[in-house]
């Protein structure tokens, strides 16, 4: 991982960043930190330190505001993740509707365990909390997209279709 | 689409009036059915504070889980401040829940309206709405339900042509259960990690930016058009009078028909699991219910027989109806294991800043991550009902009470069971979770 001021490409996420600010009040500069991140790793996939460094400075905040930040959302990765992110949820309602069945079955699927990636970098298995759909459990989230009322063989066509 | 069930569309319903079709989340499908008449009447014919009068009349209450009376709430805000702000808590996450998710999807003009309203009331001029990260669809309706309304000068300067100005922003969280904690929510708004604040001061004096600060949930502000086109009284009239309204039900678990169901306050809990939701899964017999969100304590089958769903029959019977999010379990599942499940996730969302949360969590998922795995002792149930009993009431937010409850709640209804897996190393219902 890089770690020297402009890892993130400042340029090109600039138009996006001031996109943004447009978007609140002029004197809440620091309430742009998280959305910033979220930009940054819609970008990149992932956000370093540095990107938190060049963010904190777009924001007006000092840099350890927007480290602490990266540092305390799980949604924001810092490690690079594959090219898309496969969400098992295993809360207490899709416990009762099968989520042991359905993360054992994406293990094997996938060939890593939740955390992993796969050796091809193509997917990033990981076994989340609720995803508030506990009506249509058990449900995964693959990148963006909720999968609801799962079972095995929708599991292996949503993975089998992406690319 | 979230898990909304065949159930019959009432044209009197707060929520579900409508059939859901393609197109029925759209600004003109919503005027079509009289949305926005509200919003019109209060710019033309109200005040702000008949607008408030309305909402304190109708006794509804806060759908967050903290059953807060709303007008009380609305009351604390000093309106003649310089600035006060509305923040709408789209985080759904208590795990139950997926009510908001609902509401977000298919009817996001009516949260519209209802933070509209809410902003007249209070004198709000900048209103944010702080939506989970995870949500996709319900953030996509949201924002182009925003863009259709100020394309239609529904939300912006001059509102409907009135003097009446506000700005809705869409603010997305970053994945952390506590955010949906008002004082954590208003933290992470300002760009910090979602800590919670020491109260007092209550936001509603001391909140976002220092501002006055109204923290709504969405259910909560999506009831507030009809009360303002019906009347708080009509509001009032409906279903349990110490606790009136309609709530949009979410059930969850082992029935044979899940989903979110819009009913009277005051219902039957047995009619709700039996009769609309279609009894337990296989025509098993029901073992527990968990009524209003994972945080709520657990109940027997055997206390639920003549509950109805309103907080006082609640609270008389030693839980809460919480989120509203009812989580059914059939007998024969192992609920040491399904504790686990819980413990597991509130020692992942404790933020780490009061010591008993931080430290109780960790101790008591780590007990039962030992006893489900076989490795159980005589002396780990003991630990688990004292720990709890050190997490209450010694927290600055409510996240500390929402772990130890559950834990409380199962060792003491189904003790036999945890005693049995620590002294034998084995589940008493072959470790199972599902039906």
């Amino acid at each position: 991982m890089k770690d020297g001021p402009g890892d993130a490409d400042a340029g090109a996420l600039r138009e996006q960043f001031d996109r943004l600010r447009t978007g609140y009040p002029s004197q809440m500069s620091a309430s742009l930190v998280l959305p910033l991140l979220q930009i940054v790793q819609e970008q990149k996939g992932h956000v370093t330190p540095a990107d938190a460094h060049v963010v904190a400075d777009y924001a007006g905040v000092p840099r350890a505001q927007a480290i602490e930040a990266l540092s305390w959302y799980t949604m924001l990765h810092r490690q690079p993740v594959g090219r898309h992110v496969v969400k098992v949820c295993r809360n207490i309602a899709c416990a009762l509707r099968g989520s042991d069945r359905l993360l054992a079955h994406v293990e094997k699927t996938l060939g890593v365990a939740p955390g992993g990636t796969t050796a091809d970098g193509r997917v990033t298995f990981l076994a989340v909390e609720c995803l508030a759909s506990c009506g249509t459990a058990p449900v995964m989230q693959v990148d963006e997209t909720y999968h609801e009322q799962l079972d095995e063989a929708t599991v292996d066509r949503v993975l089998g279709e992406l690319p | 689409m979230s898990g909304q069930r065949g159930q019959d569309v009432h044209a009197d319903n707060v929520f579900m009036s409508f059939a859901v079709t393609s197109d029925s989340h759209t600004l003109d499908a919503y005027r079509a059915r009289g949305g926005y008449e509200a919003l019109g009447k209060a710019l033309r014919t109200l005040r702000p504070e008949d607008v408030e009068a309305e909402v304190t009349a109708s006794g509804l209450r806060g759908r967050g889980g903290a059953n807060f009376p709303v007008g009380s709430k609305w009351s604390f805000v000093n309106k003649q401040s310089p600035v006060v702000y509305l923040c709408c808590n789209a985080d759904e996450g208590e795990p139950g829940t997926f009510k908001d998710r609902w509401i977000l999807e298919h009817i996001p003009h009516q949260l519209v309206e209802g933070i509209l309203l809410a902003a007249f009331a209070l004198n709000v001029r900048h209103a944010f709405v702080y939506i989970r990260g995870e949500f996709d669809l319900p953030l996509r309706r949201l924002r182009a339900a925003l863009e259709e309304a100020r394309a239609a000068g529904l939300v912006g300067d001059g509102i409907l042509g009135s003097g009446f100005a506000c700005d809705i922003v869409v603010h997305r969280g970053g994945g952390a259960y506590v955010c949906g904690e008002e004082s954590s929510l208003i933290n992470s708004l300002e760009g910090k990690k979602g800590y919670p604040r020491n109260k007092p001061p209550f936001p509603a004096v001391k909140g976002f930016y220092g501002a006055p600060t109204v923290v709504n949930n969405v259910e909560t502000l999506a009831n507030v058009p009809w009360i303002v086109a019906r009347g708080g009284a009509a509001y009032a009239a409906l279903g349990n009078k110490a606790n009136p309204g309609h709530r949009l039900f979410g059930i969850s678990g082992h029935v044979n028909r899940p989903g979110l169901y819009e009913l009277p306050t005051g219902y039957p809990m047995k009619k709700l699991i039996f009769e609309d939701a279609g009894g337990i899964l296989g025509g098993k017999p029901l073992k527990a219910v968990i009524p209003g969100g994972s945080s709520t304590p657990v109940l027997t089958a055997g206390e639920i027989e003549t509950l109805t769903l309103d907080a006082p029959s609640l609270q008389q019977a030693g839980s809460m109806l919480g989120s509203g999010g009812l989580i059914v379990i059939a007998e024969g599942t192992c609920m040491v294991r399904l504790l686990q499940v819980l413990t597991r996730f509130y020692r992942h969302e404790s933020c780490g800043q009061c010591t008993p949360c931080r430290e109780g969590t960790a101790w008591m998922d780590d007990i039962l991550a030992r006893v489900v795995d076989g490795r159980g002792e005589a002396a780990d149930v003991a630990s688990l009902r004292a720990i709890p009993e050190g997490i209450l009431g010694n927290t600055l937010c409510a996240l500390g009470d929402a772990a130890a409850m559950p834990v409380l709640s199962f060792v003491k209804k189904f003790g036999n069971e945890f005693e049995y897996f620590a002294a034998n190393r084995r589940s008493l219902n072959g470790d199972r979770l599902e039906a």
